[in-house]
């Protein structure tokens, strides 16, 4: 390939890019992700540039390599893109106390602001899958599993009341 | 896109298998030793092994399958290529296939003549829930797998997102599943070796034997209805949907395109190669397609200057059923929508008009992840060069394609094969 027919966009990254959230010292990771969910929040990150909203959040926009960022509350209202009923679960889900005589229903769930996020779907029909519609409208729910130290609060949807 | 080229070409000149199946006394060392052997032997004008400059190497996840990391240097140390380089390569399911293009990039650059590329796994030392937790790994699992997806899970949402659009049941699934072990059956190296209707007989036979009722299956589809026979997975996803837990090795010699006849006077030209890459399931915009298998195969038609239509086989990456579906929809063999009625009509069957997995796949072959992205090409080598035996496709088959997915489609690599003359 001759690199004359080779172009590159311009991109400047600001200096405040991905120092977090100035104002509260949230850093978009895992870790106050986490510790919004354990204050039943549901926390996804919106970019100031265009007001697209990301969940799981990201740090970086990747439309548009955008990086000033800023922490959003959702709603936890959405509908279910995707889903299965798992029969041979993860170890943590066996430990949680699911196995073949009571599988659990895992999916993928489009929330109203946009993004889309992997998550438990309670309140449904595992026997009867065919009755679980894609499309349902959904709304998050906050589970706690695990003792003392180890609890930790999942973030689940159930079907909209 | 711009239409990429190689800075030189490239050939392979000799492939090597392991069988794929369940080895206790077995580590993936013995069994890249065994592809190594093959592929040795395969070289039809013969190679001498300290001519190999370099070697990549597919494995997925040694470290929790069998506690053994830094497999690469272990692997040609023990076939004696040490102190030539050797450098491992993880995509997931996808380890081998990007080994490939590994290989073919390092001679394309101008740096070696000659590059050994294998894969190797070995995955039944742990027990299922362990199993399921090492492929799990090849998620996300921050966001993905708290989640409570495994493997078989993912595959499964795409498969309900899939049924749902294009109206279909999950009936059709199980065509695929049928179809592959037709063709694993005429494959020695496959770990079922056997047509589902073969293993319906002998669970039958077994019942009998033993004095039990025997089950009163009147055909394949069935057998694969029944949920003792076929237990449900992830649903829609079945036992019979899903690709073994396999151990397995896989090797390809590849060599300068203008050195290749050196070695052998029916060589593979690879005239392709394209991979891209994503997020997780949940951060693509539509689950009926996987968009780094569409690119993917979009470079590699690009760089070939082929197009769908001229590929005679293809060996895509059917991990579960519903994948070969979505796979011969993203390397546009049959339009979205339209795999799931080919295969259901026949299409896509070995004396179809566009025969897939020819080898049985990884759903017949055998999946030991690491390996199976190298092994597909074996397949390829063999049908074009018409060695491939009971299974061997009638005509001219001159142009072949490989399809490897890693993850759910964070890693898509494909590749395209001529044999000239």
């Amino acid at each position: 390939m001759k690199d004359e027919s080779r172009s590159f966009s311009s991109c400047i990254l600001p200096p405040s890019a991905l120092m977090g959230d100035a104002m509260s010292d949230n850093e978009f990771t895992n870790a106050t992700y986490t510790k919004f969910l354990n204050e039943h929040k549901l926390m996804g990150t919106r970019s100031r540039a265009d007001g697209r909203v990301y969940l799981p959040p990201r740090p970086i926009a990747p439309e548009t390599q955008n990086a000033e960022m800023e922490w959003v509350e959702l709603s936890g209202r959405g509908k279910l893109v995707a889903f299965t009923i798992v029969y041979v679960g993860t170890s943590a889900m066996i430990a949680a106390g699911y196995d073949r005589k009571n599988p659990y229903c895992v999916g993928v769930v489009e929330l109203a602001e946009g993004p889309k996020i992997s998550a438990q779907i309670l309140g449904v029909d595992v026997l009867h899958p065919e009755q679980i519609k894609i499309g349902m409208p959904l709304q998050a729910k906050f589970v706690a599993r695990g003792e003392g130290d180890a609890k930790k609060t999942f973030l689940a949807f159930e079907p909209q009341k | 896109m711009a239409n990429r080229k190689l800075g030189r070409g490239v050939a392979i000149v000799g492939a090597g298998m392991s069988k794929f199946g369940a080895f206790p006394d077995k580590t993936t060392r013995d069994l890249f030793v065994d592809a190594f052997r093959e592929l040795c032997a395969s070289v039809d004008k013969g190679v001498d092994p300290r001519d190999i400059e370099a070697t990549y190497i597919g494995n997925c996840s040694s470290d929790l399958f069998e506690g053994q990391s830094h497999t690469a240097p272990l692997m040609t140390s023990w076939v004696g290529l040490a102190p030539r380089p050797a450098t491992r390569v993880e995509d997931a399911c996808a380890s081998s296939g990007v080994a490939l293009r590994q290989g073919i990039l390092a001679i394309a650059s101008g740096l070696y003549d000659l590059v050994l590329v294998g894969g190797i796994e070995k995955m039944t030392a742990l027990p299922i829930e362990k199993v399921t937790d090492a492929l799990g790994t090849a998620g996300d699992t921050l966001y993905e797998i708290p989640a409570g997806f495994t493997f078989p899970g993912f595959y499964a949402a795409m498969a309900t997102a899939y049924l749902d659009r294009y109206d279909a049941t999950p009936e059709i699934l199980l065509r695929v599943g049928i179809k592959n072990h037709e063709h694993g059956a005429l494959n020695d190296k496959a770990q079922f070796g056997q047509r589902i209707a073969d293993i319906m007989a002998a669970r039958k036979a077994s019942a009998a034997k033993k004095g039990q009722p025997i089950p009163t299956w009147q055909d394949e589809m069935e057998f694969l209805r029944d949920d003792r026979a076929n237990p449900l997975i992830a649903w829609p996803l079945r036992l019979f949907d899903c690709s073994p837990v396999s151990d397995g090795a896989s090797a390809l010699l590849l060599a300068r395109a203008d050195l290749a006849t050196r070695f052998t006077d029916a060589p593979l030209y690879i005239i392709g190669s394209g991979q891209a890459s994503d997020g997780g399931l949940a951060d693509r915009a539509g689950l009926t397609t996987i968009p780094a298998a569409r690119l993917a195969a979009q470079q590699a038609y690009a760089m070939a200057r082929v197009q769908p239509t001229d590929i005679k086989v293809a060996e895509v990456h059917d991990c579960f059923t519903i994948a070969e579906i979505l796979a011969t929809e993203d390397v546009g063999f049959f339009a979205p929508g339209q795999g799931w009625r080919a295969a259901a009509e026949g299409v896509t069957a070995r004396a179809g008009a566009r025969p897939i997995n020819t080898s049985g796949g990884l759903k017949a072959k055998g999946h030991p992840v690491g390996a199976s992205g190298a092994a597909q090409v074996i397949e390829i080598w063999k049908q074009l060069r018409g060695q491939a035996g009971a299974r061997q496709l009638p005509g001219d088959i001159n142009l072949g394609l490989t399809h490897n997915v890693g993850g759910t489609g964070q890693t898509c690599v494909v590749h395209i094969f001529e044999r000239k003359g």
